[in-house]
């Protein structure tokens, strides 16, 4: 087999990972989004309990290795569930990245001045529609920056999810590899890919950050 | 003693701490609709917490509060409904900075008065033409000057259809040139009509719009009458060395 051919199939090989990998990091960011808001708001506005519960979870998710979540929903979790390798995978990324994306809100939520609750409640508004309608649409434009940095993070976290056997690109270099022999050459494209996506995502999310910045 | 029309408002003992901090020692006051009420009195004195304390955003302690012939500091009273039907207009003007000034009206239309998105459009258009600021509709707070925000605040409280209005110095945060422009405002909703009770040291604003003075002091209110009372011969001497001084304040400013 020539160079070029071997760059083809490998090429060709590897790219189909990268749907895995993009449909890992959306799941996770999104299990991540709407743990890490539910946490912050726990944190911030919640009773006591809610609160405690809120910061056990993060210090604890924060403190243990990502691996070792992704291991203990495949290996233990699964077992009394269905769950794909897939599945068990991402949903273990956005347990983990709920718990720094809740830190991200948590700022966020405070950032918001104190008169803006007070305003809302003036006009009549329950805490929660003060929270929803006022707050959260500050608060996520506030959490954007810092947000668009755990969103690269979890793209290439989403590398982890090869320990359960999920085919996304690292898997699928690895493979690829050890057919050709080429290691330099699998492990090159995979980079490759993973930096397009990385320069993809943070234009995207720039380009958010722009569009709803917030003046104050 | 019998008058023609119930108070909107009775305030009856109230008592609010904060802390080891004693702000409201016993306050009493009644207010007649239509009556604009200027509160006065040095800072620390209790003014701005009564004002919270009338729309429940920090109930007081003991004590009890009639709005329109209803209790309001009664168990099972809920508070969103109370302050639905009282305005409030705060001095850093506390605009939603995330919405335009026609969002900002609009906000407590569709999520707090139901409306559909065509009504509160309108209304809140007609509140922003009543304040002047049709031409500012789709701006931003960042975008308005000061004048502005409080002018676009008032109208966010308007468009509630409040009963009566509470403002916490609404002129303070404002450079000297601005006040002008929300004070008129303010005199024009006496004129309709509107109860307000204002907490303010404008004293041409108390002179010209207020149907009573009341002076604070020590959480408890000293002394109270018409402006001319208050101003020409006030029964206390610490009413006297007071507003003597705003006075001053207010002529040296200029």
């Amino acid at each position: 087999m020539d160079f070029v051919q071997n760059l083809v199939t490998t090429f060709n090989f590897i790219l189909q990972g990268v749907w895995v990998t993009i449909g890992v990091t959306l799941v996770a960011l999104s299990v991540g989004l709407v743990f890490g808001v539910a946490m912050a708001m726990a944190r911030v506005y919640g009773n006591s309990f809610l609160q405690a519960v809120a910061a056990v979870y993060s210090v604890i998710v924060r403190a243990v290795p990502v691996v070792v979540i992704i291991f203990i929903l495949f290996f233990v979790i699964a077992r009394f569930v269905n769950l794909s390798p897939f599945w068990a995978g991402s949903l273990a990324l956005g347990f983990a990245s709920g718990a720094y994306q809740s830190e991200i809100f948590r700022g966020a939520f405070q950032a918001v001045p104190p008169g803006q609750m007070i305003a809302a409640r003036a006009i009549g508004m329950s805490k929660l529609q003060a929270i929803q309608s006022i707050i959260l649409p500050q608060a996520v434009r506030l959490a954007l920056p810092a947000w668009g940095n755990e969103a690269t993070l979890v793209l290439k976290d989403s590398t982890l999810v090869f320990v359960v056997g999920v085919p996304e690109i690292l898997r699928r270099a690895q493979q690829v590899s050890a057919r050709t022999l080429e290691p330099f050459m699998a492990f090159s494209v995979a980079m490759l890919l993973y930096l397009i996506l990385t320069l993809v995502t943070t234009q995207v999310l720039q380009w958010f950050e722009r569009r709803y910045r917030l003046q104050m | 003693m019998s008058t023609a029309t119930a108070p909107i408002l009775r305030i009856e003992n109230i008592h609010k701490s904060f802390g080891e901090t004693r702000v409201l020692t016993g306050i009493s006051l009644t207010v007649q609709p239509q009556e604009v009420v200027v509160l006065v009195g040095p800072s620390g004195s209790g003014k701005s917490t009564l004002l919270r304390c009338i729309n429940l955003l920090s109930p007081p302690d003991s004590g009890r509060i009639w709005l329109e012939e209803q209790e309001i500091t009664a168990p099972g009273v809920n508070p969103d409904k109370v302050r639905q039907r009282i305005g409030m207009v705060f001095q850093d003007f506390n605009l939603f900075n995330h919405l335009t000034a026609l969002g900002n009206v609009m906000i407590g239309l569709t999520k707090v008065r139901k409306m559909s998105k065509k009504e509160a459009h309108d209304l809140a258009m007609f509140e922003l033409e009543r304040v002047g600021l049709v031409d500012r509709a789709h701006h931003y707070p960042a975008q308005l000057s000061g004048g502005q925000k409080q002018r676009v605040a008032i109208a966010r409280a308007l468009g509630m259809d409040p009963h009566m209005m509470l403002f916490d110095e609404p002129t303070s945060a404002l450079d000297p040139e601005l006040t002008g422009e929300v004070l008129e405002v303010m005199q024009q909703l006496a004129r309709e009509g509107m109860t307000m009770i204002v907490v303010s040291h404008e004293m041409g604003f108390a002179r010209q719009v207020a149907s009573r003075v009341v002076f604070m002091e020590g959480g408890v209110v000293v002394e109270e009458g018409t402006p001319t009372q208050m101003f020409e011969q006030p029964v206390h001497e610490r009413t006297r060395v007071f507003l003597r001084k705003i006075a001053d304040m207010d002529s040296g400013g200029r």
